[in-house]
């Protein structure tokens, strides 16, 4: 349960104040799959900060499980863009996968065992003892994702994480992503600048405005909960859904000045 | 205030502190004012010594061994270094000899250098073109290998001659490498500049500190060494700002770091 | 078949210029008169008498005792501040000036200030090897310690990886290739440092021991120690490299993709 209340964020840099959000308030429910779409510059990567305890906010609150996020609240994994960045490379990948669970004082047994089942969740189970850097682009960011869920979160954050993977790849990451919250049924948030990803992906998708960020718009996504590139992708009601997204973006970009500074 | 002038000030704040302590720590008697002077008797020597002639001679002297002995075993480098980094085989067969040559520390050479010499400037000269050479050579070879050898074939197919291709294609890609060398070779020839005017007795700081020493003039050994200091101080920043002009032509990301 | 021949043709690109050289000293040395150039022959022979057991253990070892001490406290004394110093930006700025003057210092210079301080023994040794080693230490750790990747830092920051953890797994880690440069840097240092420290007034050690052939005039004698130091500078090197391959493994794998892409 991610309660986001009156969230406001505001820059000092080299003088200037750039208002990055706003004011953002909404909720996404136990379980749920929301999905963030916005222009650049809207503030999008600011948010998930903000709710991952890593940003201290300006004004207003998040609250994550029933607490007041003031740090990294416990239970929340983030799964960043740069995946060649946030994983260690002088580790090998089960051992990425069990530091957190290390940090977390596991005994061994378990955080094997829990290793593994990520690993095989994702598809790698056969790349445990290999260097993060001796694999692809994809691979990468799948033992990233392994490492988010073997740390068995109540709360998943993903910060636009196939953007710097190509499209073939980003189609498996995509199905991979949505039957792991299947299986798990963790909350979900998902930041994204593709609309179509996040239609195909969510339940839901807030869509942001430009600076100074708001809530433009909080989409249901009524599409059937099995979904698949081919099928999914050509319904009709993804083609509605994808176009209203896409009209309101292309509005609230003209409406506003160009964002500030490049604040995603 | 800007960033800049926020270091800027911590910095001169830290130097500051650092000098009233080292003024403290003798007068508050924890420390005994034979073994350690007070910051302002130290800079007291300091200016007065800096009146007279023989600090300038001392320091003229220094520098110029440092600088003879910089500028014989850089071009050696460079020249050795280009020879043999552009040809392979050259580059394979020597591999061993100067892998095995480097680690052998120069000082090892102070006592030949004492019966040859005595307490000239070859004496010191010596040691300082050895250290400095390996520094260089090194730093030359690296530059050598990183050149791309799309651009080589590139070059070669234009059909342009030897000389024009170190000209156009190794020698800037060899520059950063070149400067970085430059500074790690200044800086080791100055180090056993020093050691050389201690040990064999060439003239120079070194000499004076040690007379100065034997002598029982603490205050007059602080302020030489704080001239040493000084002194390379200057050489860092000077090479360094080289160097960061070298890097800023270059196009390439590099890896090798500063000391 | 094919690999004996590659191993044979790297052997030979290993010893055939060294085998040459070595020869060609032998040879125009051969009939030296000179009273400071003796006969490779000579030299060879003084240093199969001179380095016997009893010296090796009455001089080499202690002297390398004295580098390993200095080396080792250099290290921690090193890396301890340079984490320290590194994790600050304040503390980085306040530094920096005073660390960049005493850094410039040469080494041997503050032997006679060591030497007012520590006295005569052993303890003095020790310390100008200390001073001059830590620097490059320190600065690189500081400067590794600097250039953590941000998005590695928030990554343990949301795993809530924190303190002893934090330290080893992502600073230090993270700096090593940086350190591990300065520590090459200190070793070549250490073995000049430790070399001058026992010249002039010391009981044992090879650069007293050279010292001391060079004085007597017994120049065959001292050749075989700058030999022997020219071995050790080598051996040192050797098992630097090693130590290098086992620490920064990852990086020279890392290093090796990213050159391929």
């Amino acid at each position: 349960m991610l309660e986001v209340r009156g969230l406001h964020k505001v820059y000092d840099s080299h003088g200037r104040r750039v208002e990055a959000i706003g004011e953002l308030t909404f909720a996404v429910e136990d379980g749920q799959f929301a999905c963030v779409v916005g222009p650049s510059g809207c503030g999008k990567t600011t948010l998930l900060r903000c709710i991952a305890g890593l940003l201290p906010a300006t004004a207003g609150e998040v609250w994550v499980e029933g607490s007041r996020v003031t740090g990294p609240p416990p239970g929340l994994a983030v799964v960043f863009q740069e995946y060649g960045r946030s994983l260690f490379p002088w580790l090998r990948v089960r051992d990425n996968v069990e530091l957190p669970l290390r940090a977390a004082r596991m005994p061994r047994a378990k955080r094997r065992d829990l290793a593994n089942w990520a690993l095989a969740a994702v598809g790698l189970e056969d790349a445990h003892r290999a260097y993060p850097w001796q694999l692809s682009g994809g691979m990468q960011q799948r033992v990233a994702i392994a490492r988010a869920i073997a740390y068995q979160p109540r709360v998943l954050l993903m910060d636009e994480p196939f953007a710097a993977v190509d499209a073939q790849t980003r189609a498996d990451l995509e199905d991979l992503i949505r039957s792991v919250w299947q299986r798990l049924g963790v909350t979900l948030l998902f930041v994204t600048h593709d609309i179509d990803e996040a239609v195909y992906l969510g339940e839901r998708v807030i869509v942001l405005s430009a600076a100074p960020t708001h809530i433009k718009e909080d989409l249901p996504i009524d599409l059937p909960a099995e979904r698949d590139q081919l099928t999914t992708r050509g319904d009709p009601r993804f083609t509605e859904l994808r176009a209203q997204i896409y009209s309101l973006i292309q509005k609230s970009k003209q409406a506003s000045p160009a964002p500030s500074k490049e604040l995603s | 205030m800007s960033e800049r002038l926020h270091r800027l000030l911590l910095g001169l704040a830290g130097l500051a502190g650092f000098g009233l302590l080292l003024e403290a720590l003798p007068r508050w008697g924890v420390v005994s004012d034979r073994y350690l002077p007070p910051t302002s008797r130290i800079l007291g020597e300091l200016f007065e010594r800096a009146r007279h002639r023989p600090l300038w001679d001392a320091v003229f002297n220094t520098l110029g061994t440092w600088a003879i002995g910089l500028v014989v075993a850089v071009a050696a480098a460079v020249v050795l270094g280009m020879v043999i980094g552009t040809v392979p085989l050259l580059r394979a067969f020597t591999a061993s000899t100067i892998e095995f040559l480097r680690p052998i520390p120069s000082v090892a050479w102070i006592s030949a250098a004492i019966v040859l010499y005595g307490p000239v400037k070859m004496g010191t000269l010596l040691i300082v073109v050895y250290a400095a050479f390996w520094q260089m050579l090194v730093q030359v070879l690296h530059g050598v290998a990183d050149v791309d050898p799309v651009a080589r074939d590139t070059a070669r197919s234009y059909r342009l001659g030897p000389l024009a291709r170190i000209r156009w294609v190794t020698l800037p890609t060899a520059l950063p490498y070149l400067a970085t060398g430059l500074r790690l070779a200044a800086t080791v020839a100055l180090i056993l500049t020093v050691t050389g005017e201690l040990f064999v007795g060439t003239p120079g700081l070194g000499a004076d500190i040690l007379r100065a020493s034997s002598s029982g003039a603490t205050a007059g050994v602080y302020a030489l060494v704080v001239v040493t200091g000084l002194l390379g101080v200057a050489a860092n920043l000077l090479f360094r700002t080289v160097e960061r002009r070298a890097l800023s032509w270059h196009p390439s990301v590099r890896t090798e770091v500063p000391a | 078949m094919r690999v004996l021949g590659w191993l044979l043709w790297r052997l030979v690109l290993i010893f055939a210029l060294p085998a040459v050289l070595v020869a060609l000293w032998w040879q125009l040395s051969a009939d030296s008169s000179h009273f400071l150039f003796r006969p490779l022959s000579e030299i060879w022979e003084a240093f199969r008498e001179t380095w016997d057991r009893q010296r090796l253990v009455e001089d080499v070892l202690p002297s390398l005792n004295r580098l390993a001490r200095g080396y080792a406290l250099s290290l921690v004394l090193g890396i301890g501040l340079g984490v320290l110093v590194g994790s600050s930006r304040t503390l980085r700025s306040l530094l920096e000036p005073v660390l960049e003057f005493l850094r410039a210092i040469p080494p041997p210079v503050l032997i006679p200030l060591i030497a007012l301080f520590a006295g005569l023994g052993d303890a003095r040794r020790v310390v100008i090897i200390i001073a001059g080693c830590v620097w490059p230490i320190l600065l690189n750790t500081v400067e590794g310690v600097r250039a953590v990747d941000e998005v590695l830092a928030d990554t343990c920051r949301s795993y809530r990886i924190r303190g002893g953890r934090r330290l080893y797994h992502l600073v230090l880690r993270s700096a090593s290739p940086q350190i591990m440069t300065g520590a090459r840097q200190a070793l070549a240092i250490g073995i000049i440092l430790m070399v001058i420290g026992e010249l002039q007034g010391t009981q044992d050690g090879i650069g007293h021991t050279i010292e001391q052939f060079q004085t007597s005039f017994q120049y065959a004698q001292m050749w075989s120690g700058v030999i022997l130091l020219g071995l050790l500078g080598v051996a040192l090197s050797l098992l630097f490299r090693l130590a290098d391959q086992w620490v920064l493994r990852w990086y020279h794998g890392l290093r090796a993709t990213e050159k391929e892409r």
